[in-house]
């Protein structure tokens, strides 16, 4: 494979082996947990709201390097954003990784989570780069569902 | 023959530049296999049991003829002993469902090994609970092995099926299935033994073993994928109910009841995997071709050169028995710090292909303590190369992680 290093680059190995991200939040209004049981990846994803904006997450749990990195970063994109923002840059990054955006401008809001968009090119990894933003997918959906309730 | 004339009977390993350290999940084929399959098609194509016509007598011949080659492989006593399957996990369903359904009671005790492959520990779990049953493991020791005494602690006067698998998909340990067999007879079990990671390497005699029922995958031992095997004692599957029920299975067919054909068809319900049995008469004829002598040979230098070899690097976690009469085939190991998948990636961009993941033993693992290895698997025509390469790969995998790595 010639891009190797493209995913297993300098960013995404510092965020994989040593996240300042990883860690329990004192208290926490959302919380879920993000399974892949074909490898035994498991990540807990907390994240605290300030009104609409979040104000802050973590991370708890283990796997590879791809979904550690991928949870990590994820969470420096996340933070500080507001909710309607926070989906947006979901759906980008996981457009971006099934290939249906490749537009340069869009992809910015991305940030440092761009570092995975040749995660395509090993289809056997693309769900360990999900694993974190289809979980806070999920449980911004079900904040929506409750709020509406 | 040497293992480079080996080679060349495989199109893949000479089509493909790659060292396929990934056996224990399925075996590449021969040419001898493929063309079989072909002249199947070509020659004597039709659907077995089923028509009055020269061809379909002739499939029928080929079709049981291989029965009877698999019989005489695996040494039981006759041919009818030998069901055909789609693979091992069916083979393991039927039982499970057929004999373990009908004869397990309450307070009863299954008991298998903690090495079991899902195929043959979820079954159990299902038809222990619908029976009221309970389900028991042997564990292993530090060795990777199961010990005389945890043998013996399980299987009990309550014990009526034990479920052991001859070779570990995830260690290579051999188990002492002999033993094992001898000693839940005496207590009034029967045993199933699943040879799906033995049968590529070893000679298999169920007489020898007195097993009760034995299974295996075809696509493991250079059959093709989608054909199994379940070996079982005549006077057991003769008692034992229908698993499928449809075409070929019957005798008598009324609007409300139905009389079964005997054994083997009882157990074959439907148009069968004819090219895959053709297949795997094949792949018995390459192997008993080349010996098993010669295989164990061939397989044991390059599997003591992978220990060896392997041992070396500190920076690996090796889950394998030190007793190499114990072992066969397969090594589990992983990069410390550095997680099987990620190990997996670096070693595909090096063209090394192994498994990476719980194995489908994931009571196992948790038991080690990890939830994932990678395993390399050897067949006989993987060579000391094959191993330099799987260093080499690992060397380069450790040198990108290292600086990461948490001290």
């Amino acid at each position: 494979m010639e891009n190797l290093n493209d995913v297993y680059n300098e960013l995404i190995m510092e965020h994989s082996m040593n996240s300042y991200n990883k860690k329990k939040l004192d208290k926490c209004d959302l919380c879920k947990m993000g399974k892949n049981p074909n490898c035994g990846d498991e990540i807990e994803i907390e994240l605290k709201l300030d009104g609409n904006k979040i104000q802050d997450i973590g991370f708890t749990g283990h796997g590879c390097a791809i979904s550690q990195a991928s949870t990590s970063i994820m969470i420096d994109t996340l933070k500080g954003k507001t909710i309607e923002e926070a989906r947006e840059i979901i759906k980008t990054f996981i457009e971006m990784i099934k290939r249906e955006i490749t537009d340069e401008e869009e992809l910015k809001k991305l940030e440092d989570a761009i570092a995975f968009r040749n995660i395509s090119n090993m289809p056997a990894r693309v769900k360990c780069a999900l694993l974190a933003w289809h979980t806070i997918e999920d449980m911004l959906k079900e904040q929506n569902n409750n709020t509406q309730k | 023959m040497n293992v480079e004339d080996i080679k060349k009977d495989f199109p893949l390993l000479e089509n493909r530049e790659i060292t396929y350290l990934d056996n224990g999940a399925t075996a590449q084929k021969p040419i001898q296999v493929i063309k079989a399959i072909e002249e199947f098609y070509e020659k004597s194509n039709a659907n077995p049991h089923r028509g009055a016509y020269e061809l379909s007598i002739e499939a029928t011949e080929e079709y049981e003829s291989t029965r009877a080659k698999i019989a005489k492989f695996i040494n039981a006593r006759h041919p009818e002993e030998i069901i055909f399957s789609k693979n091992a996990t069916e083979s393991l369903n039927l039982i499970a469902y057929s004999y373990g359904m009908d004869n397990l009671k309450k307070d009863d005790e299954v008991v298998i090994s903690i090495m079991e492959h899902h195929s043959n520990l979820v079954p159990w779990q299902k038809i222990t609970k619908a029976t009221g049953s309970k389900l028991k493991y042997m564990y292993i020791n530090k060795d990777f092995e199961l010990s005389d005494e945890e043998i013996k602690n399980k299987i009990t006067d309550k014990t009526k099926i034990v479920g052991i698998t001859q070779v570990s998909n995830v260690l290579g340990t051999i188990n002492p299935v002999k033993k094992i067999i001898q000693y839940a007879h005496e207590k009034g079990a029967i045993v199933i033994v699943d040879a799906s990671q033995s049968i590529p390497h070893m000679k298999i005699d169920v007489q020898d073993l007195d097993a009760d029922f034995l299974v295996f995958s075809g696509h493991k031992m250079l059959a093709p994928l989608g054909i199994g095997v379940l070996y079982g004692k005549k006077e057991i599957l003769d008692k034992m109910t229908p698993f499928l029920m449809g075409g070929d299975m019957i005798e008598y067919v009324y609007e409300q009841e139905t009389t079964f054909a005997p054994l083997p068809n009882k157990f074959e319900a439907g148009t069968q995997n004819v090219e895959g049995v053709i297949g795997l008469g094949a792949a018995i004829d390459y192997i008993e071709n080349i010996g098993y002598n010669k295989i164990h040979d061939l397989e044991s230098e390059v599997v003591s050169y992978a220990r060896q070899e392997l041992s070396k690097l500190d920076y690996l976690t090796l889950y394998l028995t030190p007793n190499v009469q114990n072992h066969c085939s397969v090594i589990s190991f992983n990069i410390k710090g550095v997680h099987p998948h990620d190990v997996a990636s670096i070693l595909d961009s090096e063209k090394v292909c192994l498994r990476a993941g719980n194995h489908c033993a994931q009571p196992l693992l948790r038991s080690l303590g990890i939830d994932s290895t990678c395993r390399v698997s050897f067949c006989f025509y993987n060579t000391k190369e094959d191993v330099d390469n799987l260093v080499k790969a690992l060397n380069k995998t450790y040198r990108m992680f290292k600086k990461y790595i948490n001290k």
